[in-house]
């Protein structure tokens, strides 16, 4: 069975994030850079299936510019066979519609049975790409999966999705879309072997033309990025317990309204 | 091009719009001058649930009533939702961010190929361009976004916009277009409900209370409860109490976890990390209380104490029980 898990380079949760000069993207100088969370959960559960069932593929693929190689490679060190690469200018300021174009064209070169995503990338947070893919390529799709289960033919799988108030049990026949949440698996860690044999394995490079996309602007732009408007600093409430926990019951009733 | 803001209904799958709607088609209603229409996909729509959807608002309900479209799949809903956008012509398609609506949105956008933006915070109009807020980078930054061409297609984060007062007895004007639902490959084959706790969900609650690696143990979580049930609040918790295991994963706050955006935050014993600060804030008034006064999430706190959690949480549930009579 093969696998293909897009995943995507963004800043690391714990950097600092500026406005860039043009304000319209991150000054990107300083940026530590990671494969985003919910994909690393991706690409641990395509493992566990290839694993599991003793054969199989684990192909990633990220759009991006060079330095997406790295997040690539560690992909490739957890244990994914070999990585794409769709590294165009074209893509640069490409919405989540232009980036599932460039993902739906891969999959279809590609032909795997089964797509595991993210359930959103951190930086845009968009939660998008997997469904407009699935759209495109005319797939079930299922988001926010929490556990799955292949039949042992291969033809069918079952996910459960986390919903409002529970978890919705789906059967889709393969091929399928699905979009891991946090509670799926712990993602391992590349071993030093792992980073090793890493070296060896294959990325393939393809621009927008390798794909057949002709040119085209993306359908939803940035116009601006801001820094967050700074919240009015607040109040410490000291004293006895007792009298700070009446004085935040009656501020909290009084000033903020709140309650 | 019509102009017409549409709000896609989100409803408890027993045939009533669930309270959020009020939200969306206030907002519709407010960028399109009181052209806020609620297009309503649903195996069965209770009558009174009609009239609830004119009374938040709805100048129309386009009502798409069939067993086929329950549960929501994907590939069912799509083509129904397309075929009435090309026959007429909406401006806007605006949903409010649910479990199923962040998919569904995001599948339609790609099928109308128009842009699509998620969790949005504010929207306004410029000249005869929809601009969007959205927090992006974890909430760390705000982006502006606008889009090539209509419909524009946004999910509205629930309990940031304002709801309007409804207007008891406005009758629904209710429209039943004709449709097919094609085939939808996918079968749901279980239901696993959650143990209720009584208490309201997170990302609906108006009041959500939080606890950290400072409640020292599951066994804890008891006096969070019972300050939750005193005044409605949602319990909810940090990534660190999660992967203890002293709380299931659908209760984590933050950017791994849920994004939450109460009237009212209260967190204890959580030491503000930048990743819980994504999930929570946008909340209103947040409150916070921990030993440490150094603690991040004082910076961003209205009302703060540092204290002891264990001291602080039975006084402040005999305050809120004093003050609402319990
Ligand atoms: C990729 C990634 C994603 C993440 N996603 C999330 C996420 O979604 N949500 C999330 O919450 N975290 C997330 N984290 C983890 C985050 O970085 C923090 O580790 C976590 O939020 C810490 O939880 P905490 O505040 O409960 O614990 P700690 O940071 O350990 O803080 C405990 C606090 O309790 C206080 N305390 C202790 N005892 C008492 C007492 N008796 N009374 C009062 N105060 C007391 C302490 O002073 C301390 O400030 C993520 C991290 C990464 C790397
Ligand atoms: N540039 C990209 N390259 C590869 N995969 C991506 C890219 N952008 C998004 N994805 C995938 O789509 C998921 C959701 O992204 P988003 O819709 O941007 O939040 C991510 O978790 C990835 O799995």
């Amino acid at each position: 069975m093969k696998i293909l898990v897009p995943i995507k380079q963004v800043p690391d949760t714990a950097t600092q994030v500026k406005v860039g000069g043009d304000q319209r993207a991150i000054e990107t100088a300083g940026i530590t850079w990671i494969i985003s969370p919910y994909d690393e959960f991706a690409v641990e559960e395509a493992l566990r299936i290839k694993e599991k069932r003793g054969q199989g593929e684990v192909v990633t693929v990220s759009l991006g510019p060079d330095r997406v190689k790295e997040a690539l490679r560690s992909s490739l060190a957890m244990g994914a066979d070999r990585a794409i690469h769709v590294n165009d200018p074209a893509f640069a300021e490409a919405d989540t519609l232009l980036t599932a174009r460039a993902l739906a064209a891969v999959f279809t070169q590609e032909a795997p049975q089964l797509a595991i995503f993210g359930r959103q990338a951190i930086d845009d947070d968009m939660g998008a790409v997997p469904a407009q893919v699935a759209e495109l390529l005319g797939w079930p799709s299922l988001y926010w999966i929490m556990e799955e289960a292949i039949d042992a033919g291969g033809k069918t799988i079952r996910a459960g999705r986390q919903v409002e108030g529970g978890l919705e049990v789906f059967e889709a026949p393969l091929p399928c879309v699905l979009a891991a949440q946090k509670g799926l698996n712990e993602p391992r860690y590349p071993t030093l072997k792992g980073i090793m044999g890493a070296r060896k394995k294959e990325i393939k490079d393809l621009k927008a033309g390798d794909l057949g996309l002709a040119p085209a602007p993306p359908q939803l732009s940035v116009v601006r990025l801001e820094a967050l408007p700074p919240r009015s600093p607040g109040r410490i409430i000291g004293g006895e317990v007792k009298d700070a926990a009446r004085e935040l019951v009656r501020a909290l009733r009084e000033e903020a309204k709140a309650i | 091009m019509g102009t017409a803001f549409w709000c896609i209904v989100e409803d408890d799958r027993k045939g009533q719009p669930k309270k959020v709607m009020a939200e969306v088609l206030t907002e519709a209603g407010r960028l399109s001058g009181g052209q806020a229409e609620a297009v309503w996909l649903t195996d069965k729509a209770a009558p009174d649930g009609l009239e609830r959807l004119a009374e938040w608002g709805a100048s129309k309900i386009w009502l798409l009533e069939s067993p086929a479209l329950a549960p929501y799949r994907g590939e069912a809903w799509v083509p129904v939702a397309a075929a009435l956008v090309s026959a007429r012509a909406p401006k806007a398609i605006l949903g409010p961010v649910t479990s199923r609506q962040r998919e569904f949105l995001a599948r339609l956008a790609a099928r109308l190929g128009v842009g699509f933006a998620a969790d949005t915070v504010g929207l306004e109009l410029d000249g005869d361009t929809l601009v969007a807020t959205r927090p992006v980078y974890a909430g760390k930054l705000l982006s502006k976004v606008t889009w090539a061409k209509t419909p524009w297609v946004a999910s509205l984060r629930p309990n940031v916009f304002k709801a309007g007062d409804p207007q008891p007895g406005r009758a629904p004007v209710v429209e039943r277009p004709s449709f097919t639902v094609p085939d939808a490959t996918l079968t749901l084959v279980e239901r696993r409900e959650e143990v209720s706790t009584g208490l309201p969900e997170l990302t609906e609650a108006d009041l959500v209370v939080s606890g950290g690696r400072g409640l020292k143990g599951p066994e804890n979580f008891v006096i969070l409860e019972s300050l939750a049930s005193v005044v409605g609040a949602a319990v909810g918790a940090s990534r660190a109490a999660v992967d203890a295991g002293w709380r299931p994963h659908r209760f984590q706050i933050g950017q791994t976890g849920r994004t939450i955006s109460p009237k009212l935050y209260l967190g204890f014993g959580i030491s503000g990390a930048i990743q819980h600060l994504a999930g929570m804030r946008t909340s209103k008034v947040i409150v916070a209380v921990n030993k440490d006064p150094e603690a991040p999430i004082f910076k961003i706190a209205d009302y703060g104490i540092v204290g002891d959690l264990f001291e602080v949480v039975p006084a402040l549930t005999e305050e809120f029980k004093k003050l609402l009579g319990k």
